[in-house]
């Protein structure tokens, strides 16, 4: 028989006996038989008792089986104090569950290595220095001329590869009426093979398929597209789409999982860089540049190789640059060159949500933290209430570790349980965070697999919680002296003094979390109510294209049928929308004076597009279907404070400088309201509008391939007409779709996803993490009450007040929570240095900020001693007295 | 045998011999044959045989399987094991070894 069977007969243990009892009376029946006298035989044969478990510890794995009768004791103990229990595994199972969750979100996000052949050598290259704003500033776009300089720099250390920034892109596969998204990425021919990515099907890129700007019009499909677009089809390969005016043909699909570098983007389809149209021009960053080094490089030298490749190419550059001061110019070729680890690849997402997740997950562990206290302070009020028993236990000679493995073992228990409870909690919740992070039309898509990983993380934490919370009570179980314990004059102060030090630690984490978590609602409130200068009431955005780039009158036509269409009151256009994240910029001269070294932002509007976006007229005119630019221009009033010192500046004229020491004349025509231009955090920038249409040198007017057309509805869910437009601008002309359609309020919303994140989830932590503390503040107070009813009995009876009582019951709690107060406040102010960087208009010293936490605690202080201190001040002396 | 354990491991090489003469014997008639073959020198102390057996048992040199007796009882027969006739034949060496360098001491002390 084997281990196996020893642990087998573990499970067995009853029919083992039977067994074992049956063989020993079989052998003194054949005693009998043979003629001994019954009597002498067995008394011959000695103690069948002491034989069958001399029998039984060697057919089975001793060890085990205690823990076998330990598991089944404390589950019994636990079946025992049901609503306890219970709420111990509900309040460990919601902390367990968020900690898994948040795990596997930053896991997925941050931490996990791309599936390709050498993560741990992947690094992608960027460039530190001092930006345009005179701002620090790091930045991990490249130019390809720069890129293939450093690339045969390197080469003998390191293989450098680009891969553009994956952005959602409009093809078609078969008519040109039926426009789909999906996501696309410029890679390196060469990327597949240096990441030892194979195909699923097909071939894919090799250096061969990327070396003629133009000339490789093939793609590669990722699978998890090829699996949800064409079903798996093994048919796709060589099927053709069309981007812009190239056709493409599929000539492979990449093996899964592998969907780009970019955690947060799954990219659709790969495409050789050589069919970027910026990949000759040297003033375009387009890309990234990611390096896998070769083993046993050294990273320093390769940095300072790239930095001296990638400077020589910009010196050569800045030789053009004009208009441009010499500071400027100095801090763009002043940069340092860093290779950062890439190995869980590289997003925006992953910059933006890295500390906003990190501060989550310390959230989250301080929940479990106050959890594993509540829990803890069960489990010494339970063991305290055994401490008979344990003594019992330990003069009848069991040992001390024994004593120490049964209550560990009721921890695991409730610790298993919660984890599993918690787990559930957590696969749900996981998806649903990610699906609060997407802006609604373009969101992030993340792989978030349930594996060894997460697994094993739940298993770690189920593990370190019941070591947290089981080991105190159990050490302090086993050390129980049995002569005094049975005689009942064991210290019951020294249990409540325990229990008393983790109120504090609950109170102290509490506060933080609901401190932390203040500042992140004000944080979203504020920004969310920045008033915007302009109105997004009942407003569409359409990103229209056209297949050609088209005059200006086209563009007009569709903008007008669109007026016509029943529901909608205005239509205006533009080339971008207002807070979509792009701009355009340009230095201003003023009276023919050099250039100053303030930027002014643009954006292109027709006329009516003021009044379709609310923003006020100042003085002056809108604009009149007749102007064009250059010519005409609207400004606002923050770029009259820069470049006109306040004065009405209608009528006068400023010069736009271009590059080469051009320069576009323009009068103001009118002046408006200032309006937030990239986003809602920065200072209102100097904007200056120009019409839609512009025209050439030569005064002919000049055609655009796209632009967004803005329409108020009448009713009053702008959404329901969306459907309708959609058909309605190719209806107007054969040329024009529409790619995109998007409320304006949705574009606003998403400048705050980050900010709303992370208030939610902080306010449901806070949340949680105050009912925790309630409860547990409420078990000690019930506890000692309990505890300490004969002493309360004897001092009513003697003639206590009330209020005496209900002072002596809470003081030392109430101590304590001040106690933690204080230094969850000094918590507060050391940590909040850390996430400074993630608040807006909110200082963490504000009054305000730390009085809604102290008396949210107090409040919750408060109910919880409520029911406890009724009954102590309700024994009745005579009952009680009577009892003992 | 007085003594069980007074000889180590002696009781082991004892049940495994008879054994390998007699295949399927019930634990009291492998105490029975010790104590007549041995002339009633080696007595067993028959409460230790059992733990001894499933020891044996647990480590895979014999192996026991229940029957039914005409009586109509049930009993528990054990055999040797391919391990077990190894294991015999180490032991017998071991002893013989034993017994050897102790009646060296004796003759040459």
């Amino acid at each position: 028989m084997s281990l196996w069977s020893r642990i087998g007969n573990v499970l067995r243990g009853d029919r083992l006996n039977r067994e074992i009892d049956d063989e020993l009376e079989s052998h003194i029946a054949e005693a009998i038989t043979q003629g001994r006298d019954p009597v002498e035989a067995r008394k011959a044969f000695g103690s069948a008792l002491r034989h069958r478990e001399g029998s039984r510890d060697v057919r089975l794995v001793a060890s085990l089986e205690s823990l076998r009768a330990d598991a089944i004791f404390g589950w019994r103990q636990l079946v025992k104090t049901k609503i306890t229990s219970a709420a111990a595994i509900l309040s460990l199972a919601l902390a367990i569950g968020a900690c898994t969750s948040a795990f596997r979100l930053i896991d997925a996000l941050l931490l996990r290595p791309l599936p390709v052949a050498n993560p741990e050598r992947l690094y992608d290259l960027s460039r530190q220095g001092i930006g345009p704003e005179g701002k620090p500033q790091t930045f991990d776009g490249w130019a390809y001329p720069d890129f293939q300089l450093m690339r045969a720099a390197v080469k003998e250390q390191a293989e450098l590869f680009a891969v553009s920034y994956a952005e959602p892109v409009d093809l078609t596969y078969k008519s040109d009426g039926e426009i789909e998204k999906a996501y696309l990425q410029y890679v390196s021919g060469w990327m597949f093979p240096t990441l030892g990515l194979r195909p699923a099907l097909g071939r894919l890129f090799t250096e061969n398929d990327d070396l003629k700007p133009g000339g490789h019009p093939y793609a590669v499909l990722s699978h998890d597209y090829w699996a949800h677009r064409f079903g798996q089809d093994s048919n796709v390969i060589g099927r053709t789409f069309r981007m812009g005016n190239e056709i493409y043909e599929i000539s492979g699909v990449v093996e899964a999982p592998f969907t780009g570098t970019e955690p947060g983007t799954m990219v659709d389809i790969f495409v050789p860089t050589m069919m970027n149209p910026a990949v000759t021009r040297k003033d375009s960053t387009w890309h990234r540049s990611l390096a896998v080094v070769k083993p046993g490089a050294v990273l320093e030298p390769i940095a300072q190789k790239l930095e001296a490749t990638s400077r020589a190419f910009e010196e050569e550059r800045a030789k053009g640059f004009l208009g441009i001061s010499k500071e400027e110019i100095d801090n763009f070729l002043n940069q340092k060159v860093l290779l950062e680890p890439a190995g869980p690849g590289v997003s925006e997402l992953q910059s933006e949500t890295r500390r906003p997740l990190a501060v989550l997950g310390v959230l989250v562990g301080l929940v479990l933290l106050i959890a594993c206290a509540n829990v803890a302070n069960l489990m010494t009020a339970q063991a305290s209430a055994r401490v008979r028993e344990m003594a019992v236990r330990v003069s009848i000679g069991g040992g001390r570790w024994r004593l120490i493995q049964l209550v560990l073992v009721q921890s695991a228990w409730l610790a298993l349980l919660a984890a599993a409870v918690g787990g559930l909690f957590a696969w749900w919740s996981g998806p649903f965070v990610i699906s609060m992070i997407n802006p609604p039309d373009n969101p992030a898509r993340l792989v978030l697999p349930t594996d060894w990983r997460v697994f094993g993380f739940g298993l770690a934490v189920a593990l370190g919680v019941t070591l947290l919370f089981g080991l105190a009570p159990a050490l302090r179980a086993s050390s129980v002296n049995p002569v005094s314990a049975l005689k009942g004059g064991n210290d019951p102060h020294s249990k409540r003094r325990l229990m008393h030090a983790l109120i504090a630690v609950q109170v102290a984490f509490c506060f933080l979390v609901l401190f932390v978590a203040g500042l992140f609602v004000t944080t979203f409130q504020r920004l969310s109510h920045q008033p915007t200068g302009f109105s997004t009431d009942r407003l569409l955005v359409l990103d229209t294209v056209a297949k050609d780039p088209q005059p200006p009158e086209f563009w007009e036509q569709v903008a007008e049928h669109l007026r016509g269409v029943q529901g909608v009151e205005t239509v205006a256009m533009a080339d971008s929308p207002l807070l979509g994240g792009n701009g355009w910029n340009n230095f201003i001269s003023v009276n023919g004076a050099p250039p100053s070294g303030v930027l002014s932002y643009m954006r292109a509007v027709s006329p009516g597009w003021l009044e379709a976006m609310k923003i006020p007229l100042k003085d002056g005119r809108d604009f009149r279907p007749a102007d064009a630019h250059p010519g005409a221009a609207l400004v606002d009033e923050t770029f009259v404070k820069v470049y006109f010192d306040g004065v009405d500046p209608v009528g006068k004229t400023f010069d736009l400088s271009m590059d080469e020491g051009l320069r576009l004349r323009y009068e103001i025509v009118g002046l408006v309201g200032d309006v937030r231009y990239r986003n809602l955090r920065e200072p209102i920038l100097p904007q200056l509008y120009v019409p839609f249409h512009s025209v050439d040198d030569k005064g002919v007017a000049r055609k655009k391939g796209g632009g967004v057309l803005l329409v108020r509805t009448s009713g009053l869910n702008p959404r329901a007409l969306a459907a309708v437009l959609r058909q309605e601008v190719p209806r107007a002309r054969p040329e024009f779709r529409v790619s995109r359609i998007r409320t304006q309020l949705e574009i606003n919303q998403s400048h705050t996803v980050r900010e709303r994140l992370l208030a939610t989830l902080a306010l449901f932590f806070a949340i949680v993490a105050l009912l925790l503390a309630g409860v547990g503040l409420y078990g000690v107070l019930h506890y000692s009450v309990l505890q300490r009813r004969r002493e309360i009995g004897i001092r009513i009876a003697v003639g206590a007040q009330s209020g005496g009582i209900a002072r002596l019951v809470t003081t030392d709690v109430f101590a304590m929570v001040l106690v933690g107060a204080v230094a969850g406040v000094g918590l507060g102010m050391l940590s909040v240095r850390y996430v400074e960087a993630l608040f807006y208009q909110v200082k963490a010293t504000d009054l305000q900020m730390l009085a809604l936490p102290s008396l949210a605690i107090l409040a919750g202080a408060f109910l919880a001693a409520l029911r406890p201190v009724m009954q102590a001040v309700r024994i009745e002396p005579v009952s009680m007295l009577r009892a003992e | 045998m007085a003594k069980a354990d007074s000889l180590q491991g002696s009781m082991d090489l004892l049940v495994l011999k008879i054994l390998s003469r007699r295949p399927g014997l019930h634990g009291y008639a492998i105490m029975s044959a010790i104590q007549d073959i041995s002339g009633e020198v080696l007595r067993v102390e028959e409460g230790s045989l059992y733990p001894a057996l499933h020891r044996m048992e647990e480590d895979g040199w014999i192996r026991a399987e229940w029957i039914r007796k005409e009586t109509g009882r049930r009993a528990r027969l054990y055999e040797l094991t391919a391990a077990g006739k190894r294991q015999l034949g180490a032991e017998e060496s071991r002893w013989q070894a034993v017994t050897l360098a102790v009646n060296r001491v004796l003759r040459e002390a």
